[in-house]
């Protein structure tokens, strides 16, 4: 009886192989045009539309595995206990905002008594103290004033100062929701392991199209980040009201330089001590964002800039399992992206220019009339069917359920916008360039300092 | 040092396996598409051979009819298209694939039927057509790109000049005999017209200048209205039946 099963199993094992032939058989075919077909460009696309795919997937998959686990504070929240939090300021040039942004954390539903606004003048040149020392109260709120020396060297004044439980910072450009604190501060109630919690960003009254676009971007990562949060995967605590336990910053010193972007340093050096960091959805914080591209451009170099420097420092991170979903799954596909972005572009631009050079061609040979004069008739046979192709609309479909999962998660509007093509449009045509920079800049070491991007922003 | 959470391995696993079928799927479908396309030219090409031998038998005919019941505009416009439809296939399934260059060496020798069909018709009935022989590469060949915009430019001007083009290097036999007949240099483009052969690029006008007789096409072409390959095989069936009856 046992024999027979064995034989059984035996003839059933053959089968397989056998089918698995047949399949590999007709894979030849397919496998033939991948490699015929300009097989280095073919080989270089599949790789990174599969790993963006995978990435996508990833999310998604961790999505609908978590939902249920996604909290919606209701508007009443009250904590079991309301621990001490110093709120940080550092402000360079912020006459036009700074006022807004204090007066929202003046508007925080939080005990007076357990919060400190700490508003420190980086040697600003305009009129920023002024306004900062008019809200010096000599209790909860204190105003400071050093020489420039960066954003993080503000920072550092803060954390010295402060004697509080909890420490956050607020970039002079944002506004927080009357709840944000409690809200966050719940996920450290909830877990006494969660050392830092991320807020959700949203772009702050959104005016032209290029803030729409940065709109679906930031609803996007709000998505991506509280994925990355449920795997412990989040590489950057926003300088826009990030909370942190204080211990944080006894346990793992103050904020350090890193190329300026000290936000993706303290979360990564966090990662590396196995540092739990969590993201909270509806703690809200608002962000004037870059009204012009130039101006985009700029605070993207920097933020990229900021991701490869820090990433070359803490290369020794990537691809340990040790490590988690910030070594084997975040810093990597943030590579991809940036290679990828790189890539795809370069190759849209060589097509273009073939396109062009062709027609240009046919004009000079033929004349402009004959060249406009050809009717054409549409047939689906001319329809592309390459593979390639495919997997882009595959991608797009991803990238457009993830603006519409974060769209609802962020701004609780369900459906589909048109944001989503300016952002896919924009997006298209200028990323390419600073991450080019970005990459460039990297190399040679060049800087743009967090005062340089506010002189040319103001 | 704190511990991270355990890396979840299953997920990276399951993910990696969804996103393959996802990518198998899009292969599979890009696959079934272009094999779908291959079918199509297939078809284009049996139903074109079938009017090719439908043109034979009415030149065979053509002793009991006369010359002015004879369609002359037969099959330029199908072999035109079946053209652009495979010169598209080399670039979206592949130059190299087998059925694109079977498909090829098959639509070669249509045009050449067509031609010699063609030129014992224009012969017999003595009218006035030109037929162009177009000799081009595919790789390296900037002349040739150009050589092809002026030829369609041509046959959009005079929709009854013909015109035929060869992939010189088409491993065929029946495209060698035709170099060899037309002494074809390797020096491409190269076009023959009317039995003489021209090598390098021609424009419009250094073609139009050769070529007077182009111009008396052009005119014919206005008055005459176009016959569809379906028509022309209405009006042989016709005229086999008034042959018959």
């Amino acid at each position: 009886m046992a024999k027979n099963r064995g034989y059984v199993r035996l003839l059933y094992h053959i089968l397989f192989f056998l089918k698995l032939l047949i399949v590999l058989k007709n894979m030849d075919n397919m496998l033939y045009y991948m490699l015929v077909m300009e097989p280095v460009y073919t080989a270089i696309f599949y790789v990174f539309s599969f790993i963006s795919v995978y990435v996508q997937i990833f999310f998604l998959m961790t999505y609908l595995e978590k939902k249920r686990h996604i909290v919606h504070h209701p508007e009443n929240l009250e904590l079991l206990n309301y621990p001490t939090v110093t709120v940080a300021v550092p402000c360079y040039n912020e006459e036009a905002t700074i006022d807004k942004t204090v007066k929202s954390l003046l508007a925080l539903d939080y005990p007076k008594d357990k919060i400190k606004i700490f508003l420190i003048d980086d040697g600003s040149r305009d009129n920023t103290w002024n306004i900062i020392s008019g809200f010096d109260n000599g209790e909860n709120i204190l105003a400071f004033k050093k020489e420039n020396g960066g954003k993080h060297t503000a920072l550092n004044l803060a954390l010295e100062k402060s004697t509080a439980e909890f420490f956050g910072c607020l970039d002079s450009d944002s506004l927080v929701h009357p709840q944000a604190l409690k809200r966050i501060l719940s996920y450290f109630q909830n877990d006494p392991k969660t050392m830092a919690v991320a807020p959700s960003i949203i772009v702050y009254n959104p005016k032209n199209i290029l803030q729409y676009a940065q709109n679906v971007e930031y609803d996007m990562s709000v998505y991506t980040k509280k994925m990355l949060g449920f795997m412990g995967g989040i590489h950057v605590t926003p300088g826009p009201f990030s909370i942190f336990r204080k211990k944080v910053f006894d346990d793992l010193g103050p904020y350090h330089k890193a190329h300026n972007t000290e936000d993706q340093e303290i979360a990564l050096r966090m990662q590396e001590n196995g540092y739990k960091i969590d993201h909270c959805p509806d703690a809200y914080v608002y962000t004037n964002t870059p009204d012009s591209v130039m101006k985009l451009y700029r605070q993207r170099i920097r933020w990229i800039y900021g991701f490869i420097k820090n990433l070359v420092d803490y290369r020794r991170l990537l691809f340990k399992k040790e490590y988690g979903t910030v070594a084997l799954f975040t810093l990597p596909s943030g590579i991809v992206s940036i290679i990828g972005v790189i890539f795809l572009s370069v190759n849209i631009v060589a097509n273009i220019v073939r396109f062009l050079y062709h027609k240009i061609i046919q004009i000079q040979t033929v004349g402009l009339d004959s060249v406009l004069s050809f009717n054409y008739k549409f047939d689906w046979f001319f329809v592309s069917t390459k593979a390639v192709l495919f997997l882009a609309i595959i991608l797009y479909i991803l990238v457009i359920i993830s603006v519409m999962i974060g769209r609802k998660m962020a701004e609780g509007k369900s459906g589909f916008t048109f944001s989503i093509f300016y952002f896919i449009i924009i997006y298209s045509v200028v990323a390419p360039f600073w991450m080019m920079r970005a990459i460039y800049n990297a190399i040679i070491s060049k800087e743009s300092s967090w005062t340089f991007e506010r002189r040319i922003t103001k | 040092m704190n511990q991270h959470e355990p890396n979840d391995w299953k997920k990276y696993i399951i993910v990696l396996f969804i996103t393959s079928s996802i990518f198998i799927s899009g292969l599979w479908l890009s696959n079934y598409l272009s094999n779908k396309k291959i079918d199509q030219l297939k078809s284009i090409e049996s139903s074109i051979s079938l009017d090719l031998m439908s043109s034979e038998v009415q030149f065979a005919l053509l002793e009991e009819l006369s010359c002015k019941d004879v369609s002359t505009t037969v099959l330029s416009s199908e072999l035109n298209s079946l053209a652009d439809k495979i010169s598209y296939s080399e670039n979206n399934i592949g130059i190299e694939n087998v059925d694109v260059i079977s498909l090829k060496k098959y639509y070669s020798l249509l045009e050449i039927k067509d031609y010699l069909l063609m030129k014992k018709i224009t012969e017999r009935c003595g009218q006035k057509s030109i037929f162009i022989l177009y000799f081009y590469k595919n790789d390296n060949c900037d002349e040739c790109t150009k050589q092809g915009y002026v030829l369609t430019d041509l046959r959009q001007n005079y929709p009854n000049l013909r015109v035929y083009s060869f992939d010189y290097n088409l491993d065929n036999s029946a495209i060698r005999a035709m170099r060899s007949i037309y002494k074809v240099p390797d020096n491409l483009p190269a076009i023959v017209i009317n039995g003489k052969v021209y090598s390098g690029f021609k424009t419009v006008e250094e073609i139009e200048e050769t070529f007077p007789q182009l111009e008396s096409i052009k005119v014919e072409e206005v008055t005459k209205p176009k016959t569809s390959t379906t028509n022309t095989i209405k009006n042989i069936i016709n005229k086999v039946d008034t042959v018959v009856n």
